[in-house]
């Protein structure tokens, strides 16, 4: 194990770390546990300039104010009706491509493969015109599901990329069996390797519903009203109303990063499992 | 006749199962790079008739200074960014260790990486903010006066720089906090036996077992260097006077912001970002193509 464990070192320098842990981590938080204080201080607490100390009251009306004299609520459901779709849809598409570009030996097959992992890599805003041209031409504009269309695209270029490999450490005997009994390749592919892909399906899931709903770029781009933007998108607007209000700022900020940090929590392993992906052989 | 059957099944199967998501992703990433290319060629409001004139867009972005401001900004980014991947490795290697509650400062210490770049703006907005902010009291309480960090075009782009490096540290120090884990315990100890230890350690026995992760990381880093556009957008939408801009804003500002809407002029700055973007994709594709290939 590297470093060496501290538990060989003596009583006072593990005493030491086990403070030096906590601390380190507050002053990593510090921006984050600010905002959480402002967060529920009372506006009069700023007015007055107290803006370190302890709130003078718990003031959860922040919130409620976000709540009653914005479409927080709104912008929050639009979130979720575009990234939910946009994590089924990806998925189901990168199941399928993952496993054709694993199993099947097809001349063109790495091509295809690095189609997908290269499209992943470009900067969005070379597909912005054209993107925003294609939607506005099929009357998606400033809905949740153009918004979610370009995003199942997008995404299934990174899952098809984890999916592939994920299927390819898969034992290969099983599906050369299955061949053998006269299995179709359809049925193979649903009823043989989609249960083996679990976990892979669990750790795509948890990732994409964070990268969509934290997205901010295509928000922008392609939904424009408060009855479409997801909360990124109407946050960043709430920002332009709410000039120095900042304990309304900083509810909405803590709303906006709600969802993301549960799932997180939930799906702590099955996170990592995810992004981690390659970075062990 | 049935085994003739299987085999063209087998030939065909394939592309049944990649034709969903292939045309998807053809249809929205890989035909629009070219259509952007096409555009570029293009006087367009986005809105008229489009008029060709041919190389026009990057005869002016020539000699436009704006341009310059957010190239070089995006140098300073990249650099600066690449800060993440000791950063995140100098942490991982402070908390692998095993105390009571160490799973959880980990998640904890993970944390900005889980919010939303929208949101990590508006929290270092407020940090960094005039008279109240904690960073603008402590540099006020340390040198006498504060400094208005997103205000000044002196250090605002440093300022979103550093806003960004937070979420991206916490994503690097995941990355080797999974290598470390992995790192063959036989091959530590011998090294110890050896009296490798500290800095020869990390360097001689440590870091090349953690190759991979160190790949991921830096890739990951430039991506997110030359993709900074949430935070920009937040924080300064670009100012003061346009000195914390970078390509992609700046693309975005040419193309589709109150400023006007010039598709062709902001397709054109799009084209010179994917350009200095396909230098790393192609290196890194190179190096995927020959770890396929090699197996």
């Amino acid at each position: 194990m590297f470093p060496r464990p501290i538990s060989q070192l003596s009583a006072p320098s593990q005493m030491l770390y086990k403070i030096a842990v906590p601390v380190a981590l507050l002053l990593w938080l510090l921006p984050l546990l600010g905002v959480a204080m402002t967060s529920v201080r009372p506006a009069s607490d700023l007015a007055q300039g107290n803006y370190f100390g302890l709130p003078s009251a718990l003031a959860f009306e922040n919130y409620a104010t976000v709540f009653r004299n914005t479409p927080m609520l709104q912008y929050m459901l639009n979130s979720f009706y575009v990234t939910i779709p946009t994590v089924i849809g990806a998925l189901a598409l990168s199941c399928m491509t993952g496993f054709a570009l694993a199993v099947y030996k097809f001349p063109s097959n790495l091509i295809v493969f690095f189609l997908f992992v290269a499209g992943n890599f470009v900067p969005f805003q070379i597909l912005m015109v054209p993107v925003r041209d294609l939607t506005l031409s099929l009357g998606m504009y400033n809905t949740w599901y153009g918004l979610a269309l370009f995003h199942i695209a997008f995404q299934t270029g990174f899952c098809t990329l984890f999916m592939r490999n994920f299927i390819k450490a898969l034992p290969v005997e099983l599906i050369e069996a299955a061949r053998v009994e006269g299995v179709s390749e359809w049925r193979i592919f649903w009823f043989i390797v989609i249960p083996l892909m679990r976990p892979a399906i669990a750790a795509l899931s948890v990732l994409v519903f964070t990268f969509i709903w934290n997205d901010f770029f295509w928000a922008t781009v392609l939904t424009t009203s408060a009855a479409t933007q997801p909360v990124t998108a109407g946050l960043s607007s709430l920002n332009g109303q709410w000039i120095a209000q900042w304990h309304l700022v900083s509810a909405g900020s803590i709303l906006a990063a709600l969802p993301p940090v549960l799932m997180f929590f939930l799906m702590q392993r099955h996170f990592i499992a995810g992004l981690t992906l390659g970075a062990v052989k | 006749m049935p085994a003739t059957g299987r085999l063209t099944q087998r030939k065909l199967a394939p592309w049944l199962f990649l034709a969903p998501g292939l045309i998807m992703f053809m249809v929205y990433v890989i035909i629009p790079i070219f259509q952007s290319m096409w555009i570029s060629f293009y006087d367009w409001d986005g809105l008229g008739e489009a008029r060709w004139i041919g190389t026009a867009n990057y005869v002016e972005l020539v000699d436009d200074d704006a341009f310059y401001t957010a190239l070089k900004n995006n140098v300073i980014w990249l650099v600066l960014y690449m800060l993440a991947v000791p950063a995140g490795l100098l942490i991982a290697i402070f908390l692998n260790q095993t105390i009571t509650g160490m799973r959880l400062y980990k998640s904890l210490f993970f944390f900005p990486f889980v919010i939303s770049q929208v949101v990590v703006g508006l929290m270092f907005s407020w940090f960094y903010a005039p008279n109240f902010g904690l960073f603008y009291s402590l540099i006020e309480w340390l040198t006498g006066s504060g400094v208005a960090i997103l205000a000044d075009d002196r250090y605002v782009t440093y300022g979103i720089i550093a806003a960004g490096l937070w979420p991206q540290i916490a994503y690097v120090m995941i990355l080797y906090l999974t290598g470390l884990n992995n790192v063959a315990p036989d091959q530590v100890e011998a090294a110890r036996l050896d009296g490798a230890k500290g800095w020869r350690m990390l360097w001689y026995v440590i870091l090349p077992q953690l190759r991979p992760a160190t790949f991921i990381a830096v890739v990951v880093t430039l991506l997110g260097a030359l993709r900074s556009f949430d935070l920009v957008s937040i924080m300064t939408a670009g100012g003061p006077f346009g000195s914390s801009r970078v390509l992609s804003y700046y693309m975005f500002e040419q193309a589709l912001s109150e400023y006007g809407y010039r598709m062709g002029y902001g397709a054109a700055i799009a084209v010179v970002l994917f350009a200095i973007m396909m230098i790393f994709i192609s290196g890194f594709i190179w190096k995927m193509w020959r770890d396929e290939t090699e197996r």
